[in-house]
């Protein structure tokens, strides 16, 4: 069972690691990614942004991502922390966290849940910068990451 | 009736971020839905005019132009995602 949360305040990542590692012996690998806010997107100075979501589908689209990684490689616990509400540049918006028994599959399933969350999960960002707000458009790069794990 | 819900950018160019809307026939599509809304003219048809680059989700999957949408469902418009 995935686990899936979606929350305005920071989380400790290392703590959440541990979680996933917790009390378990057959675990041989952990992959773990952190996405961060730039302090620039597309030629502009970000100094804060805001991160929207659609509450209930997200939280219902993270866990078909971590189910649908789950169903390709041979892992044992998937872990997707999003957060939301207004964000400074340096500040944590997500973590992921796989655990297998070799480190093969963690890596894949790490790299292929942030690719689809990229693309699936109903968030959005707004970013303040000194020419005032924009939404942050989706880039075409994401949904090349997205389709090079079809067929 | 099905509740309609509007998400960033295209709920601030469309004033709008939730409502409720009677269905015009029984067997509807995610697409008669669109042509519904367009048909409201200004700021509608400009949002949903073809080649725009929006998503739908129907009760919280995403859809197509081609999903039902039958009394009672919750069906989201919003642009492309761009969290992570």
């Amino acid at each position: 069972m995935p686990i899936v949360r979606v929350q305005e305040a920071d989380f400790d990542v290392g703590r959440e690691l541990e979680i996933l590692t917790g009390g378990r012996t057959d675990v041989g690998a952990l992959a773990s990614f952190v996405g961060l806010v730039r302090d620039a997107n597309d030629g502009r100075g970000v100094s804060s942004m805001t991160l929207e979501h659609y509450p209930g589908m997200t939280e219902k689209a993270l866990e078909d991502i971590c189910r649908e990684a789950a169903s390709r490689w041979d892992v044992l616990e998937t872990l997707v922390i999003h957060r939301i509400g207004a964000l400074k540049p340096g500040d944590r918006i997500v973590l992921v966290g796989v655990t297998s028994a070799h480190r093969g599959e963690s890596f894949a399933a790490c790299e292929f849940i942030m690719d689809f969350l990229k693309t699936r999960a109903p968030f959005w960002k707004k970013e303040s910068t000194p020419e005032g707000e924009r939404w942050v458009e989706a880039r075409s790069s994401d949904d090349v990451a997205a389709n090079r794990w079809k067929g | 009736m099905v509740t309609l819900l509007y998400f960033a950018s295209l709920r601030e160019s469309l004033s709008c971020a939730r409502e409720q809307l009677p269905l015009s026939s029984a067997s509807s599509t995610v697409s008669n839905l669109i042509e519904q809304l367009r048909s409201r003219g200004d700021r509608w048809s400009e949002a949903f005019a073809p080649g725009r680059n929006f998503r739908v989700a129907v009760n919280q999957q995403m859809a197509d132009p081609a999903t039902p949408v039958k009394p009672g469902d919750e069906v989201a418009f919003f642009p492309p995602v761009t969290g992570g």
